[in-house]
């Protein structure tokens, strides 16, 4: 059986490897100090979708991700480890967006793609840590949702059974396609660049990266039809104004701070629940949390 | 998030020589390629784009998977069962990988799946790999067997058997027996005809690397009743058809990660590749020198591994409340074994460039007659690849052990305890100066350079070119060693003494070797600033071994041999 696989993915700083100069004075991130890589998670939900081509030939894997147009870049790296496509979009109109106008506006990229049988996304981005939009695109879609899963056991007969990784162990849940998968860190890492791939592709760019190319690199872009990417503008996905970029974002970033952890030491509590209380009292009262 | 290409820019500066230009247009056939194939070069740029963005691959799986997995792979190792080899599991992961990144067929012509690399890059991935995984650099390299099959067998033998080394399939070259080793003329393994013109062979191999392979070459006896190397057929023998099987894999001191095996065959069948008779004498001659290379490029790789972990830990010591780097005891020897490291690279990647030349004017005297400047050339390159790959290996094989020894000496008490990559390293290192020729044979196949002047009409090449006046300093004294050396050729071949010139033999052929690697450096430097540091205290080093070894031999009178004997 081939099926129509989506990832889903994002074009994020590398906050693991965190210099000196990664913030600037005013406690915003230093993207010019940090490179932009393809978030983690969305690696190994790749990998997924991957083994799911391996097993059904004729499978296609597209790569669909929200962002500046540079995020161009990590559809090639897919495409070098296996993805057949991509499609980046991006608009003006798109940014300052939150996880909910993110999520809207991907599902209407979902909804312009069509038929589909899976869509597979990282567990969360390292740079919001929220793992929300995964989970909002499903329900904006009205399909299922797996969420911090680990392997997909098994896909056949409209289904597929997913291993998820729990706080105390693992769950095996079935689920009716089309469906939303997320990924977790701890399933295989993506397979590496393939070498053959990378030749073919790497003069594939997006529409906004073809007009800075010389003319001989554009007739090779017609010669070559499959190293034209694509990019889809919010009008072309329908968007609703309202629902995109910053006046469908109804989070605000109050402000940002540089924490400092203090505490150098650990208390252990038992599960006794007068303990637990007390805990979350003493943390109230010292505005740690609410 | 570790690379083994990128943080290392030396591998970039000899990927880009200036000869590089000449053996990719050759090996592209003038980017012809690319009507035919989508991920063909479209010119030179392009090509070493092609080539650094693949090698990128290659360091980040060494960095990122195949180094983190050595030292697991060190302890558990494969073993056998029913016949059969099993990988050690991270083992199979770093196959794995190579695969999955298709990085297993990276010089074979791109009609069967591969990557069409020249040698150069080709080896310089073998360079990387050995950093990270000196054993499995061999279950890697030992695709570089597909070229003897690329180049001697027929079509439907390439077709069938290339096209699977590029999906990933294993090879194996099965030469020793036990009464074969250096001496290949002694193989029995018996190979009988069939009526349908396969062959059945009978007996048993040993020391084989990577014995259970899926495509295996076979040197066999198809001559009965010969006893030498005319009697001996190549074979090529498919895992899928039976026969062959595992008796024991040997417990090795290091490279534990590389099956070493001993091989039963019982009726096992076969293909004959290439012409009758010709087994010995003209395709293991080709295999070998495939294979030298090889191994100066996994030396290479264990002497910058060696170079890198000493570096490490000399910093981060501290003894006498500072770090140990700053004494001079230690720094000289960090710096003498980055020299060594450099020089043997450099030649390492001249002899990978001259085997691209005559390999690639081979290749196209099959579909064209060459001109005779073409021919002239490819001779001329033939010639200086056959005396360049023994010096790489031998001196490239023994620098590394040096490095390696060096190593652990930096690290002190700790380098002797297991808890250290430098324990591994020495055991790692070892075999490079015995197997595929041991240093000693390697040397009697450079004699004959020193002897006809191979090397001396090199190095008096290389003082041809030009350099930068700030340079001018060390040529002059590199000229001094090349009148010393070339005294000393003359000196032991006025003897007429065959025991004397043997015995005088390594001596000459390093001497030739320390001022090739010199010369090298100097060009290098010429080229790169960065090199100018150890082109400077590698010719230190090349010039006290030229005196030491002049000295010995001006000294020597040829009838004190005897007294070396031993009864």
């Amino acid at each position: 059986m081939s099926l129509n696989i989506i990832v889903l993915a994002k074009q994020v700083p590398d906050t693991r490897n965190v210099g000196k100069d990664a913030m600037k004075e005013d406690g915003t991130i230093n993207r010019a100090a940090l490179p932009a890589i393809f978030n983690p998670e969305d690696l190994n939900a790749l990998e997924q979708a991957l083994r799911l081509k391996d097993a059904n030939p004729g499978s296609t894997i597209t790569l669909l991700t929200m962002g500046l147009p540079r995020a161009s870049e990590i559809i090639r790296e897919a495409i070098y480890r296996g993805a057949d496509s991509g499609i980046v979009l991006t608009d003006r109109v798109l940014g300052g967006a939150d996880t909910l106008a993110t999520s809207y506006s991907l599902a209407q990229a979902v909804r312009k793609f069509g038929k589909y049988d899976i869509i597979l996304g990282g567990r969360q981005a390292i740079d919001g840590d929220t793992a929300q939009v995964g989970p909002q695109i499903a329900e904006k879609l009205r399909i299922p949702q797996v969420t911090y899963a680990e392997e997909i056991i098994e896909l056949k007969d409209g289904y597929v059974t997913v291993k998820r990784r729990l706080e105390n162990g693992v769950e095996t849940v079935k689920a009716p396609l089309p469906c939303v998968v997320t990924v977790n860190g701890s399933a295989p890492a993506c397979r590496p660049r393939n070498a053959m791939r990378v030749q073919k592709y790497k003069y594939a760019v997006s529409p906004s990266e073809a007009a800075k190319l010389s003319d001989s690199q554009k007739a090779l872009l017609e010669k070559r039809p499959y190293l034209n990417l694509k990019e889809w503008s919010a009008a072309y996905v329908d968007a609703d104004p309202a629902q995109i970029g910053l006046p469908g974002s109804p989070t605000k970033v109050k402000a940002i701070e540089n924490v400092v952890f203090t505490a150098k030491d650990c208390r252990v509590l038992s599960d006794n629940d007068a303990e637990i209380e007390d805990l979350i009292k003493e943390l109230i009262t010292n505005h740690t949390i609410g | 998030m570790a690379n083994f290409y990128t943080d290392n820019p030396d591998l970039r500066h000899h990927l880009t020589h200036p000869l590089m230009e000449k053996i990719v247009a050759l090996k592209e056939r003038n980017y012809t390629d690319a009507e035919k194939f989508d991920y063909a070069p479209l010119d030179y740029a392009d090509a070493q784009d092609s080539y650094d963005k693949v090698l990128e691959i290659v360091g980040e799986i060494c960095g990122d998977i195949i180094a983190p997995n050595a030292e697991d792979v060190d302890h558990q190792g494969p073993r056998v069962e029913n016949g059969r080899v099993i990988y050690a599991d991270k083992t199979q992961e770093n196959l794995e990988a190579c695969r999955k990144a298709g990085l297993m067929g990276m010089a074979m012509p791109r009609r069967y799946g591969g990557l069409n690399f020249p040698i150069t890059p080709y080896i310089m991935a073998a360079d990387i790999v050995s950093r990270a995984d000196t054993g499995f650099e061999n279950l890697w390299g030992l695709q570089d067997c597909a070229e003897t099959i690329y180049e001697f067998a027929d079509e439907a033998q390439k077709e069938k058997f290339i096209t699977r080394v590029c999906q990933g399939e294993t090879m194996s070259m099965d030469l020793t027996e036990p009464d074969a080793g250096s001496d290949l003329q002694s193989v029995m393994l018996k190979a009988t005809e069939q009526p349908d013109g396969t062959w059945l062979l009978n007996g048993v191999k040993r020391f084989i690397t990577n014995g259970d392979s899926d495509i295996h070459l076979v040197l066999a006896r198809s001559e009965a009743g010969t006893k030498d190397g005319r009697g001996l057929s190549m074979f090529i023998y498919d895992k899928r058809d039976g026969g062959v099987n595992v008796r024991r894999i040997e417990n090795k001191m290091g490279i534990k990660g590389s099956p070493t095996c001993e091989l039963t065959y019982k009726n096992a069948k076969a293909v004959l590749c290439g012409s009758r008779r010709l087994g010995l004498i003209k395709y293991v001659m080709a295999l070998m020198n495939g294979a030298r290379l090889g191994i100066a490029a996994q030396s290479v790789g264990v002497s910058e591994l060696a170079y890198r972990e000493a570096l490490a830990y000399a910093r981060d010591r501290k003894q006498f409340g500072k770090a140990i780097i700053e004494f001079p005891a230690v720094y000289e020897m960090l710096s003498v074994m980055k020299a060594k490291l450099d020089a043997s690279r450099s030649l390492l990647y001249a002899c990978a460039r001259y085997v691209d030349i005559y390999k690639i004017y081979d290749d196209l005297a099959k579909e064209r007659s060459l001109t005779p400047e073409e021919r002239k050339e490819s001779k001329y390159y033939s010639r200086l690849a056959d005396a360049l790959t023994p010096l790489a290996k031998g001196m490239g094989s023994e620098y590394c052990n040096q490095n390696a020894y060096d190593c652990i000496q930096i690290h002190g008490g700790s380098g002797f305890m297991k808890d250290y990559a430098c324990e591994r390293l020495y055991r790692d290192a070892r075999i490079t100066s015995i197997y595929e020729g041991t240093t000693q044979l390697q040397v009697v196949a450079a004699i004959r350079h020193v002897t006809t002047g191979t090397y001396l009409n090199l190095i008096n090449e290389y003082n041809s070119e030009e350099i930068k006046p700030e340079l001018q300093s060390l040529k002059d004294r590199l000229v001094a060693m090349t009148e010393r050396y070339a005294k000393a050729v003359e000196a032991v071949t006025a003897v007429e003494d065959s025991a004397y010139g043997d015995f005088m033999a390594r001596r000459l052929v390093e001497m030739a070797g320390v001022i090739v690697m010199s010369y090298l450096l100097l060009l290098d430097a010429n080229r790169n600033e960065s090199f100018k540091r150890s082109a400077e205290i590698y010719t230190n080093l090349a010039e006290a071994e030229v005196c030491k070894h002049a000295d010995f031999i001006a000294n020597f009178k040829p009838a004190e041999v005897e007294i070396y004997k031993v009864d």
